[in-house]
């Protein structure tokens, strides 16, 4: 016991003077990745399951599009509606919206433009295919039906 | 400079610092939500001039996997209906694979593929006549009533088909092969070794309207 008693003599204490400094780095990492999500879902978004999920390299050329039954059934009713931005549009406004997409970027990325479609699993083919035409009109032939992951049965 | 008390020598007390950096790293850590962008990825055809009409294209039934999908999300696989998408994926895999009537070019590739994937290759006349651009196609047609989840379950199940070729093909799973990125030229090579003469060739068809 002795010997215990003297090891306890040299009193240790961890200096937390750093810890603040810790924190902060830790909170500026957060800050600096965190994306405020800027638009506000309309739709009802239950993104399906698929398990041949691909990711794609440059985020930049994804533009989003989300299908599904409005929230705000009052006002808006219960048909599955598109929602670009931030608004609910309707299919003969998807041509005007992916060429103001395409325009954001640069001139010799324009053609690998990219639609990611969030669309609720309740949504049936219909409304899925009216915007698959329209987006076949503007050639913007990319689409990425966006999917969470799902382990095998 | 009027200041009485200031001669006091008065220090912050800075130890609440950390909990009030702490109180702002939970606040951002609650509010982060890291985007996943992941997905099933579709080329869609190019759009059709009305003037014209549709390319004609000369594919013998054999060489189509028809897939039909209902309003009421049944499935008709090659005429034959099904409730489920049990075991589709390897009907379509051994649809892939058979090399019923292979021509030249078919040969070579069948001679290239490895031996596991050349177990799996059959040579059944009815089906296939190679994995080939024109051999075979999936063929996936909805209804404009079909659900969502519906149809991507199917496009799922025919692109899982495909990945576990090509992933065979260079000796990796199917899940390395669907990670690989491209990005430098080792993982491009792999990639375009693996889908090299086997193109995924699934077409959708416009959903018709009847019964939606």
């Amino acid at each position: 016991m002795s010997k215990f008693k003297k090891k306890n003599k040299v009193t240790e204490s961890i200096p937390t003077s750093a810890l603040p400094d810790i924190i902060f780095m830790l909170l500026f990492f957060f800050m600096v990745t965190t994306v405020l999500r800027e638009q506000e879902i309309l739709v009802e978004q239950r993104i399906p399951q698929a398990t041949q999920l691909q990711k794609l390299e440059k985020k930049s050329l994804i533009s989003y599009l989300y299908v599904g039954k409005p929230k705000d059934t009052g006002r808006y009713g219960t048909e599955p509606r598109i929602q670009a931005n931030d608004v609910l549009i309707g299919t003969n406004d998807i041509a005007l919206w992916v060429n103001q997409e395409r325009d954001k970027l640069s001139e010799a990325e324009r053609d690998q433009i990219t639609i990611s479609m969030k669309a609720d699993r309740e949504v049936k083919m219909g409304p899925i295919s009216d915007v698959q035409f329209e987006l076949r009109e503007v050639d913007a032939r990319r689409v990425l039906y966006a999917a969470v992951g799902r382990v095998d049965q | 400079m009027a200041r009485k008390k200031g001669r006091m020598a008065q220090e912050v007390n800075a130890g609440s610092m950390a909990d009030i950096a702490f109180l702002l790293l939970i606040f951002f850590l609650v509010t982060t939500t890291i985007a996943s962008d992941k997905g099933v990825l579709n080329i869609l055809p190019p759009k059709q001039d009305p003037n014209q009409p549709p390319p004609e294209i000369k594919l013998n039934e054999r060489n189509i996997f028809n897939i039909l999908v209902n309003a009421n999300d049944q499935l008709l696989v090659e005429g034959e209906v099904r409730q489920n998408t049990v075991g589709l994926s390897d009907e379509i895999k051994s649809f892939l694979l058979n090399f019923g009537a292979p021509d030249e070019e078919a040969q070579a590739l069948f001679n290239s593929l490895p031996a596991s994937l050349r177990n799996q290759a059959e040579r059944d006349s009815r089906s296939s006549d190679h994995p080939m651009a024109g051999g075979a196609v999936i063929s996936i047609k909805t209804n404009r009533g079909t659900s969502y989840e519906r149809y991507l379950e199917v496009l799922d199940i025919a692109k899982r088909a495909y990945f576990e070729i090509y992933a065979e093909r260079v000796g990796i799973t199917a899940d390395q092969y669907r990670a690989l990125s491209g990005r430098n030229a080792a993982e491009k090579e792999l990639i375009d070794r693996g889908k090299e003469g086997i193109p995924m060739a699934i077409s959708i068809a416009e959903p018709d309207k009847i019964g939606s």
